[in-house]
């Protein structure tokens, strides 16, 4: 039982990294219909902030967690300005390159930089031992990682619902030519949307600097996953992507856990979900059909 | 810049060579060698994970020994035109085994270096067979190399996973712990290295209570499951041994430390590290751990003076791979110029059997049966961080592994 209690515990401490960044994803998508597929790249440099900033010029774990995603937002809303603004009046194809492009030429510049070993970022003191949960003893920072993560994601969950700029977005996600009819100015929050969409992922990568392995490939893996979990919970889908985020950081820790002896089968499981998903829903488990123009 | 140092560390060697008389034929101007040159060609990672601890350094490290042999010889050197090509095969077999054939038959390269990757390092080794043109590989670990792979022109020059295995597997299980949980990533590599692992230990004394395959590459970067079943496992397990290689690795040990392992009384076992692995783990990281070295740079002054030498050319000191890949060079070159020839079959002759001490090769041997080249090797151990004196001196000597005990006898399997 408590083995179980511990696995399900670290799967939604996964899920929470997958959640923040199909959220992200979502934003993007359903503001922009961009895929943005550097969403890797940008949880990549979330990271190598936070490190950076530690190495280069003292800045403690608590500090880069804001500066690090304000900074990578304001970054992505340039990125938007000079080059996705342009294309995303054209094949969805095109963006997806673009972002494509992207993630090679930052993961290729930290690259030259840093090089491809990892780079050290020690678990901040504060952070460093572990807590009673009841029945077993658990690495503070993973609880606070899960903790912080659910936080963000009601908080956006509360921007989205409760706020003036939360109804316009969800009116331009869901019927885009019908909000400007109503005199929106739905230009004007694109570039603000994908910088927020950003500088989630650079919190994920923040965040993930103290338990994983920091180096410029760090995204690479992570994104083909995250991909099938905006899939799975529904394109664009705000509720669906974190849904499906912690489910499937779930589904993959309890695999490792229960099915060891097939170890091919906990590599694949998140795409064998994909695949039954998309079978049954083809819209996702909460998104909806493409609605008719 | 580079070639000032090169060449004013060399000069050093050239008094010491001046003293030792001459030896070699004279050989400047006749026609023994294709093109009248000699062309090594480093084949290896030069982006990806194994760029580090090899890559681009690994060039810098031949074109050292190019220098070095330059600088005894002189005017008498068999010639004097010896170039370096280097391609990255990315860990790729594909694009390994096209590199390789281009540089065989385009870049006139005489012999090829390196090569990490096991899979691709295999695919090489069927190139060098074909085309009868050396290779001495450095970077990979697979047995099979000199196993049922293994061909007449093929060498494996510093490592495999039987001497880490041997080395780390034994001594741990005698001195640390009988019970072994083994994690290893799922795929040649870490199967092969489960396999030499757990017969070590068996034949040590000690037993393997669980082993688990985590899924390569492991997309979620998150190994707790594995982490957390160690301790719980009947009975305990004192080691946890980690395959991992490279990111993975680090994962790993992140998550150990997370989980606090250490004060569970499991301690912890690594299969394949490189010191370029502990500089960026941080030697706090990775306290106490024990694992099997090819080479370590702060071991010997000889070796020490070559780490300088190296870090003035690279601005970082050399893991065994930069060593192995210089050493291999500098050994090429005087078996041509005893020859006088660059012909594959008559080169291969005056290596097999040859003894060979310099500074990667201790007590070295190339062994004839199966083209095994063997050598002393280490036993190696993190320090404190309270220890750690100078940047990247890491690591501490625990043991010597003589040359004959480090490397397995002959495989049956191969016959060249």
């Amino acid at each position: 039982m408590t083995g179980f209690l511990q696995n399900t515990f670290n799967g939604l401490v996964s899920g929470a990294f997958y959640a923040l960044l199909a959220l992200g994803l979502a934003v993007i998508f359903g503001m922009l219909r961009v895929v943005n597929f550097a969403h890797g790249a940008f949880y990549m440099l979330g990271a190598f902030g936070a490190y950076v900033l530690l190495t280069e010029a003292g800045v403690p774990f608590w500090a880069a967690l804001v500066i690090v995603p304000v900074g990578l937002g304001l970054l992505g809303m340039a990125l938007e300005r000079a080059f996705i603004h342009r294309l995303t009046r054209l094949d969805p194809l095109y963006n997806f390159l673009l972002t494509f492009g992207l993630t090679l030429i930052l993961q290729d510049l930290v690259k030259l930089r840093y090089g491809v070993q990892s780079s050290p970022y020690a678990t901040p003191s504060a952070l460093g031992g572990s807590v009673n949960l009841g029945l077993f003893d658990f690495p503070t920072y993973r609880v606070f990682i899960l903790g912080f993560a659910v936080l963000v994601c009601v908080a956006v969950w509360w921007l989205l619902s409760h706020t003036r700029l939360g109804m316009v977005v969800r009116a331009a996600t869901e019927r885009p030519e019908l909000t400007r009819a109503f005199g929106i100015n739905v230009g004007r929050w694109v570039t603000p949307v994908f910088g927020f969409g950003i500088g989630l992922a650079g919190l994920a990568g923040v965040l993930a600097a103290p338990m994983r392995a920091v180096n410029p490939l760090m995204g690479a893996d992570l994104i083909i996953v995250v991909f099938a979990v905006v899939v799975i919970g529904g394109l664009g889908s705000i509720f669906g992507s974190v849904a499906a985020g912690f489910g499937i950081g779930l589904v993959q820790a309890w695999g490792e856990a229960y099915l060891s002896d097939f170890p091919i089968v906990s590599q694949t499981v998140v795409f064998v979900v994909m695949a039954v998903v998309l079978l049954w829903r083809p819209a996702g488990l909460f998104g909806r059909e493409e609605a008719p123009a | 810049m580079r070639r000032t140092v090169g060449v004013a560390a060399a000069s050093a060697v050239v008094v010491f060579a001046a003293g030792c008389g001459g030896g070699g034929p004279q050989s400047g101007g006749d026609q023994k060698l294709t093109g009248d040159k000699i062309v090594l060609g480093v084949l290896n990672d030069q982006s990806g994970a194994y760029s580090e601890l090899s890559g681009r350094n690994s060039v810098t490290a031949v074109e050292m020994a190019v220098a070095d042999f330059k600088a005894k010889y002189g005017d008498r050197a068999v010639t004097k035109n010896i170039t370096v090509e280097t391609a990255d095969h990315q860990n790729k077999p594909d694009i390994a085994n096209t590199k390789a054939a281009e540089m065989y038959d385009r870049k006139g390269v005489d012999l090829i270096l390196d090569v990490p990757t096991s899979s691709a390092a295999l695919k090489v080794a069927d190139v060098a067979k074909e085309k009868k043109k050396l290779y001495f590989n450095i970077g990979a670990a697979t047995t099979d190399l000199t196993g049922k792979s293994c061909n007449k022109y093929t060498f494996h020059y510093a490592y495999d996973t039987y001497m880490l295995a041997n080395g780390t597997g034994t001594v741990t299980t005698e001195q640390v712990g009988k019970n072994w949980y083994i994690l290893y990533p799922n795929y040649a590599f870490g199967q092969d290295m489960e396999k030499s692992f757990s017969a070590a230990i068996t034949a040590a004394g000690g037993k393997v209570v669980g082993k688990d395959g985590a899924p390569f590459p492991n997309t979620s970067g998150d190994f707790s499951t594995f982490l957390l079943k160690a301790p719980t496992l009947n009975p305990k397990p004192d080691v946890l041994g980690t395959m991992q290689a490279g990111a993975e690795l680090v994962n790993v040990v992140k998550q150990y430390n997370e989980f606090k392992l250490r004060d569970k009384g499991v301690g912890l076992a690594v299969g394949l590290m490189f010191i370029t692995d502990i500089h960026s783990l941080t030697p706090a990281a990775l306290a106490g751990t024990t694992y099997t070295d090819a080479w370590y740079w702060n071991f010997d002054e000889q070796n020490r003076a070559f780490a300088d030498r190296f870090q003035s050319e690279t601005g970082t000191r050399p893991s065994f791979a930069h060593a192995a890949n210089y050493s291999a060079a500098l050994q090429y070159l005087e078996a041509v110029q005893a020859a006088g020839t660059d012909d594959a079959d008559t080169i291969v002759k005056g290596l097999e059997g040859k003894e060979v001490n310099d500074v990667f090769l201790r007590n070295g041997k190339i062994r004839a049966e199966d083209h095994r080249v063997i050598h002393d090797a280490y036993l190696a151990q993190v320090k404190p961080q309270s220890e750690v004196t100078e940047p990247w001196d890491y690591v501490k000597v625990l043991e010597t592994i003589p040359a004959a005990e480090a490397f397995a006898a002959p495989s049956p399997d191969c016959t060249l």
